[in-house]
């Protein structure tokens, strides 16, 4: 069912566009990556790993010395979105327990978008057929930036560091203030004492660990949300 | 050799994080405080990634032309320029910030 012939081709449209941006984030990825892990690595890496938000934050523990340990704990801390992301598609799927693990693998946070219809409901075969464009742009990006890294040497002359904390906002900004609904207060107060914690850690810690500390903000989560929220959403969003 | 290790283990633990929903499907949920605690997760490690990246320079606090760089980012994301162009002009203002400082 999930897999018909009307529905796949759809997802492989519908992620063409997304070859370009990615191509490029993977270039900066591959650019920064090389000087210190080498040339096999990164693109090993993106190969195997496929997470430009896991891939990019374990770096940004190495690059100021953090052990792999923590740049471990980091990047899959990034990725824990896909724990709940898992358990969101995971009733409009069908077929059999190898099929499931499969689908999964290829989940992305763009294929989870293209995929979603809206009521908790998810076109499974649009959204794994959104994988090949996104993992073929995502690696190829890696390898022209490892090939281009020797010719433009220190990233930081290009300003290439900035792409980093740039690129986490492009994922945040979205989060705090979706398009279409009322922007996330809690997420918000959540994102602002991971800050907290991480300027006032940071004079005093090994690198890498503020940012594991700040993560225990989403913490709070344990408590309810307050109501007022209900009311909200039967009103006059548009 | 320690960046193998990182490479298998970053790819295994995403792969796992995937999976364990599609797996154990059924259309079951976690308990709702943890799914709610998930959901936070990334804002607060993004937010501490994004603040590591534009005022530390290992253990010192700093502002420097990264911060310049950042706040033009910032800005073109706010209205919604496409994240790649938002990366290429937040860099070209930091590098332009260097070669003049």
């Amino acid at each position: 069912m999930s897999w018909t012939p009307k529905t796949w081709p759809e997802g492989l449209r519908a992620s063409m566009p997304l070859a370009l941006p990615i191509a490029a984030v993977g270039m900066s990825f591959g650019i920064l990556a090389s000087p210190l892990l080498g040339a096999v690595a990164p693109i090993l890496m993106s190969a195997v790993v496929w997470s430009g938000t896991a891939q990019f934050a374990a770096l940004s523990i190495l690059i100021p010395g953090g052990g792999i340990a923590l740049a471990a704990s980091a990047g899959l801390l990034a990725n824990t979105r896909f724990l709940p992301m898992g358990f969101a598609i995971a009733p409009s799927m069908t077929g059999g327990l190898l099929r499931r693990f499969f689908t999964g693998t290829v989940l992305a946070d763009a294929s989870f978008v293209i995929g979603h219809r809206g009521g908790g409901r998810f076109d499974i075969g649009a959204l794994a057929w959104a994988f090949p464009v996104q993992w073929l742009s995502w690696v190829g990006g890696t390898v022209a930036g490892v090939a281009g890294a020797a010719a433009i040497g220190d990233p930081r002359r290009w300003g290439l560091d900035v792409f980093f904390p740039v690129f986490y906002l492009s994922l945040l900004l979205p989060e705090l203030f979706p398009a279409r609904a009322p922007r996330n207060k809690r997420s918000i107060t959540v994102a602002g004492m991971a800050a907290a914690i991480t300027l006032l850690l940071t004079p005093v810690t090994a690198p890498g660990v503020p940012v594991l500390v700040a993560a225990a903000a989403a913490l709070i989560g344990l408590r309810p949300p307050r109501q007022p929220n209900a009311q909200a959403r039967t009103g006059d969003e548009a | 050799m320690k960046t193998w290790i990182l490479i298998i283990a970053l790819a295994l633990g995403t792969v796992l994080m995937k999976t364990i929903g599609p797996v154990l499907a059924g259309g079951r949920q976690p308990p709702a405080p943890l799914t709610r605690v998930i959901a936070l997760v990334a804002p607060a490690l993004i937010s501490a990634l994004i603040v590591t990246g534009t005022f530390t320079d290992g253990r010192q606090l700093v502002i420097d032309a990264r911060a310049a760089g950042v706040a033009v980012g910032a800005v073109a994301l706010w209205f919604r320029v496409p994240a790649v162009l938002a990366m290429i002009m937040g860099g070209t203002v930091c590098a332009l910030l260097r070669l003049a400082i």
